[in-house]
């Protein structure tokens, strides 16, 4: 299916460059209706390998790339649940989206995240999971995770620790800062910054050049530098719903979904 | 290097462009959360550029309890 356009986010094949567009209103919270929908793009590439040649993942809208999990769902969810059911339906859930991005990361065609904005937590293990992040230069990165008494969860860690210094990542992690674009350059994070605004047009230029390479001779090149963490994805997983049984986890969701505080991401 | 009083007036002349207001209806001790309602991803935006103005990082849990111009310019003169 060369185009798509569902409730969370639409894609286009166009001379030889997908873009996926994420516009789920507020800020594309990722919960179940997401998920399903970035399964069928996820079938859909396969189908498209032929043709394609770059993935290009960007957000249409304006608050930012992805404001991460949708833990308004999350907590409903888990409420509507007997105790014994929220592991096994969040564990379920969880497969799921490592299953996308992990096809995301070992994908044989050059991936490339143009972010703006907002990239914090699952939004940001989107952006992790691409070979390449291009950054507005308003773009903001976080794992803020740890207030809610978790870990990330869709396969941040091991993506951040492949891809960074062990001190950066304890920064990060253990301090549920939000850092900017020209930080996150200088750390590794991200290979470009572009002007406000222009994140994508740059992402499109550099989709242009991966394209000029010979397909099998990238695939090649990426699945030789680009190791997938597979063993400490699975203990993400492990570690997440082990946390999630936790107390202070319901306490800390009921506090986010609850909120009226006007800065709601800080601790 | 800027004093206090040179970093509140960036502060307030940036916010002012940024909210698009005339500089004239901010004050050092605007509340900026009650006075210009602005919400969470607002302040992040505001963040970001006033780390780029000063080329300096603030984190955001310095940001916490802080709702005037004052006490945002004394946060960020202590990382100049």
């Amino acid at each position: 299916m060369k185009t798509f356009k569902g409730e969370t986010l639409s894609w286009v094949l166009a001379d030889g460059v997908v873009e996926l567009a994420l516009h789920r209103l507020p800020c594309n919270e990722i919960g179940s209706a997401t998920l399903e929908e970035l399964e069928r793009f996820i079938t859909a590439l396969e189908a498209l390998s032929g043709e394609a040649r770059v993935v290009v993942i960007h957000s249409s809208l304006k608050s930012g790339f992805s404001a991460g999990a949708d833990l308004q769902e999350l907590y409903r969810r888990s409420q509507q649940m007997a105790a014994g059911d929220r592991v096994a339906s969040l564990r379920d859930f969880l497969h799921r989206i490592h299953g996308v991005m992990n096809a995301i990361d070992a994908s044989p065609l050059p991936t490339i995240a143009a972010v703006h904005g907002v990239t914090f937590g699952g939004g940001f293990e989107l952006a992790l999971a691409c070979d390449l992040i291009v950054a507005d230069k308003m773009a903001r990165f976080c794992f803020p995770e740890l207030r809610l008494g978790l870990i990330p969860g869709f396969g941040g860690v091991p993506r951040l620790k492949r891809d960074l210094g062990n001190a950066v990542v304890r920064d990060l992690l253990l301090t549920g800062r939000s850092i900017n674009a020209t930080k996150a350059l200088t750390v590794g994070l991200v290979s470009q910054v572009a002007a406000e605004g222009e994140a994508l047009r740059v992402a499109r230029s550099t989709a242009a050049q991966l394209k000029k390479f010979d397909a099998a001779t990238t695939t090649a090149a990426k699945q030789f530098i680009k190791p997938i963490p597979y063993e400490e994805l699975k203990q993400e997983i492990d570690i997440f719903c082990e946390l999630f049984t936790r107390p202070t986890v319901e306490a800390g969701l009921r506090k986010f979904v609850e909120s009226t505080d006007v800065q709601p991401y800080l601790p | 290097m800027r004093t206090l009083e040179q970093t509140l007036e960036e502060v307030l002349q940036l916010a002012a462009t940024h909210f698009k207001l005339a500089r004239q209806e901010l004050s050092a001790d605007t509340d900026f959360f009650q006075k210009l309602g602005i919400d969470s991803m607002q302040a992040l935006e505001l963040l970001t550029r006033l780390e780029h103005h000063f080329s300096i990082e603030l984190p955001d849990y310095e940001m916490q309890g802080v709702s005037d111009f004052r006490t945002l310019a004394k946060r960020i003169q202590a990382r100049l």
